[in-house]
């Protein structure tokens, strides 16, 4: 029975805001006070029914909620005949709490958008060989399962056959397809845009990446900051103490229609509600791009960081070292390059792969009688050649001899932060070539965002040597750079920062930097949807995009400023209610309803704007 | 061996996915409600408000499922959907 009334809670409400429409119409058009009262009293018992049942269950469970305010303040409003005033709050109540449910909904709109993302059906292998459509749940570990064109991946698993191209946006934020063939990983929550494939289930439901990056944002915005748990606990007594006073000010004024005026107007309304609103508001925007916020704690300390450090490579610089320069020393640079990409096709230096990657299409040799070079170089005969390929060492080794023009060359590559790729034919200088790490695109302008965004430190620290260092600080305009640490040394550094009483955070790339990472005040991750950088981090970006730092700080500031407007919305309306019941004429139950859950709507919709910040380049 | 088989642990982790939760104060009651129950292990209770979801574990031998969920049924707000682990 109870259940039922509450299910029909917004036909009730509907019902009697119609009873006091007719009430108000039959006493002013009408002349007809009886109509009038009779409405008013059916609309008064028929809103107070699913209110006084979610009092009563509350207090079955010694909670005073809103509820119980309310429902004392209507029937004493009714026992003292003043039903104008029981049946409007008791609709006002009602209809609030309507539209409360309705705008609610569309601040969370970004993280349903999320879950909706899940993966819900899949075709799986059955014992007789033939794929069936089943649930996403019944898929166990190592299942094997057949996804379609323009399907969702169910599972996180590893292609067994076929190819296609993958749409991993939701993973990574990437929305260019990324080709998968044989033994590729593919994820849940992905879609195939083109091509079918045949998968092994590796990790199934909240094990995936995705399952995990939705607990994650769940549990997000529902964690509390010390504000809010204070916010909690004052309501929870707040309450109870409205109760008292109003049984306070009747004892002593002996003024129903006083000691019920404050029941209703003590209603603490939108200061419950206002906080967590714009929390999930700001976390669904960083959701929606590319930006994991664990929690309104780390929303209130990124918005207040002063300091960021980061990890050089790999966070500011790409990671995979590139040529940055090819210098030639021949009129047939073609043969030469043809023969420093066949030998370098054989090694796995880190070196050897930029060195490909520049050259690009070639003409290939046979290569014979390779030999390894200590100190780092390959000599190999190539098409009867004798070829070498390494730096100056192993040139002199080999008896090159350099032109005044080359060393001057390899000098200047050197002071640049290079290292050298010399190449040899029949002991002549052919080529040389200087290698070195890669600058992020646009790394360089997001750092004077966040300098805009008022962080006063930009801070390198890195493993690299303080030359190669210094030269990137340059580059990039950082305050301070530090070359030749360990991740001990980093953390440490955190560590000191910290005792200055800066407020520091650390980005980096989740694996290597973790100690710094957990020290820091806040630890940002560069994170491909990696699992270790997911659990190890404050904040993550999504697909290593540097460029949603300045979004992600930016949105942080946002959101810290729109809890402090609500929390200030929400004090200044009570406050300014309950000053003018004593102070003012005009003030009653009616009003004072209308104005709380006015002010409910006011904190929603004022958390809504987050949902559309965009950082403003 | 009757000894061992009684030790088997009987905890288990449910997710228990609400309708669209709207005010902060459903949170009390719905905790408050599990929390009368039985074989529930009371500091692992989380409502969560946003995601309209009750996470909890609880002794399978003492309590079932059927119960939380009536619980919270008779609070007034519907189950959609559990899942134990």
């Amino acid at each position: 029975m109870q259940r039922l009334i509450l299910s029909k809670k917004n036909q009730i409400t509907l019902a009697s805001g119609v009873l006091i429409v007719i009430g108000f119409f039959s006493k002013w058009f009408l002349n007809n006070t009886d109509l009038f009262l009779k409405t008013l009293i059916v609309a008064s018992i028929l809103g107070i029914v699913p209110i006084a049942i979610q009092a009563y269950q509350a207090l079955r469970v010694k909670v005073v909620s809103i509820d119980v305010l309310v429902t004392i303040a209507v029937t004493g409003a009714f026992f003292i005949r003043n039903f104008e005033e029981s049946a409007i709050v008791t609709f006002l109540f009602l209809f609030g709490a309507f539209l409360e449910q309705r705008t609610l909904n569309k601040t969370r709109s970004a993280i349903k958008e999320l879950t909706e993302m899940a993966p819900e059906s899949a075709l799986k292998q059955m014992e007789n060989g033939e794929f069936e459509e089943v649930e996403v749940d019944e898929v166990d570990v190592g299942d094997i399962l057949l996804v379609k064109t323009g399907a969702k991946v169910p599972v996180d698993g590893t292609v067994l056959s076929g190819e296609g191209y993958i749409n991993e946006a939701s993973i990574t934020g990437e929305s260019v397809p990324a080709g998968k063939e044989k033994d590729s990983k593919v994820f849940a929550g992905t879609i195939l845009e083109n091509g079918t494939i045949q998968i092994v289930a590796d990790r199934v439901g909240e094990d995936t990446t995705f399952g995990k990056i939705i607990e994650l944002v769940e549990e997000a915005q529902d964690s509390k900051s010390e504000a809010e748990r204070f916010i909690d606990r004052f309501s929870k007594y707040y309450t109870p103490a409205v109760l008292v006073l109003s049984f306070i000010v009747w004892v002593f004024s002996r003024d129903i229609e006083l000691a019920i005026t404050i029941l209703v107007l003590g209603c603490p309304g939108a200061l419950v509600i206002g906080v967590p609103v714009s929390n999930v508001a700001g976390i669904g925007n960083g959701a929606r791009h590319g930006v994991l916020l664990k929690g309104s704690e780390v929303i209130h300390d990124f918005s207040r960081t002063d300091t960021i450090i980061f990890d050089k490579t790999g966070t500011l610089t790409v990671g995979s070292p590139a040529v940055s320069e090819t210098k030639l020393y021949t009129d047939k640079a073609d043969q030469a390059l043809g023969y420093l990409a066949s030998i370098e096709r054989e090694s796995d230096h880190p070196l050897a792969k930029a060195v490909l990657e520049e050259i690009g299409e070639t003409t290939f040799s046979p290569v014979e009688n390779t030999e390894v070079v200590k100190g780092g170089g390959i000599t190999a005969n190539v098409n009867g050649h004798r070829v070498a390929v390494g730096n100056i060492a192993v040139m002199e080794k080999e008896n090159v001899e350099l032109s005044e023009e080359a060393k001057a060359d390899a000098a200047r590559l050197e002071k640049d932060g290079n290292s050298l790729v010399l190449t040899a034919v029949d002991g002549r200088l052919k080529v040389m070539m200087g290698v070195r790490d890669r600058i992020r695109a646009g790394v360089r302008k997001d750092l004077q965002r966040l300098k805009a965004l008022g962080i006063k430190n930009l801070v390198m620290l890195s493993g690299d040597n303080q030359g190669t260092v210094d030269i990137v600080s340059r580059e990039l305009g950082l305050t301070e750079a530090h070359g030749n640490m360990l991740p001990e040394d980093k953390a440490e550094y955190v560590r000191k920062l910290k005792e200055k009483k800066r407020i520091v955070a650390f980005v980096g790339d989740g694996v290597n930097d973790s100690p710094s990472l957990a020290l820091a005040d806040i630890g940002i991750a560069m994170g491909g949807g990696t699992d270790v950088a997911i659990e190890t981090s404050d904040v993550v970006l999504m697909n290593s995009d540097f460029s949603r730092l300045p979004h992600a700080l930016g949105l942080t500031k946002a959101t810290a400023r729109n809890m402090r407007q609500n929390i200030f919305i929400a004090v200044g309306v009570v406050l300014f209610l309950l000053a003018s019941v004593f102070f003012s004429e005009w003030m009653n139950m009616s009003i004072g309803m209308l104005v709380h859950e006015g002010s409910i709507l006011v904190v929603i919709l004022n958390g809504m704007r987050l949902l559309r910040y965009r950082f403003r380049k | 061996m009757n000894i061992i088989r009684k030790e088997i642990i009987t905890v288990k982790a449910a997710t228990i996915q609400l309708e669209t939760l709207a005010c902060p104060s459903c949170m009390q009651k719905i905790e408050g409600a599990i929390r009368s129950l039985d074989g529930i292990q009371e500091d692992t209770i989380k409502v969560l408000f946003n995601s309209s979801k009750v996470k909890l574990n609880f002794d399978e031998d003492k309590v079932s499922v059927d119960e939380i969920e009536n619980a919270i049924t008779k609070m007034g707000y519907e189950v959609i959907k559990t899942k134990v682990k």
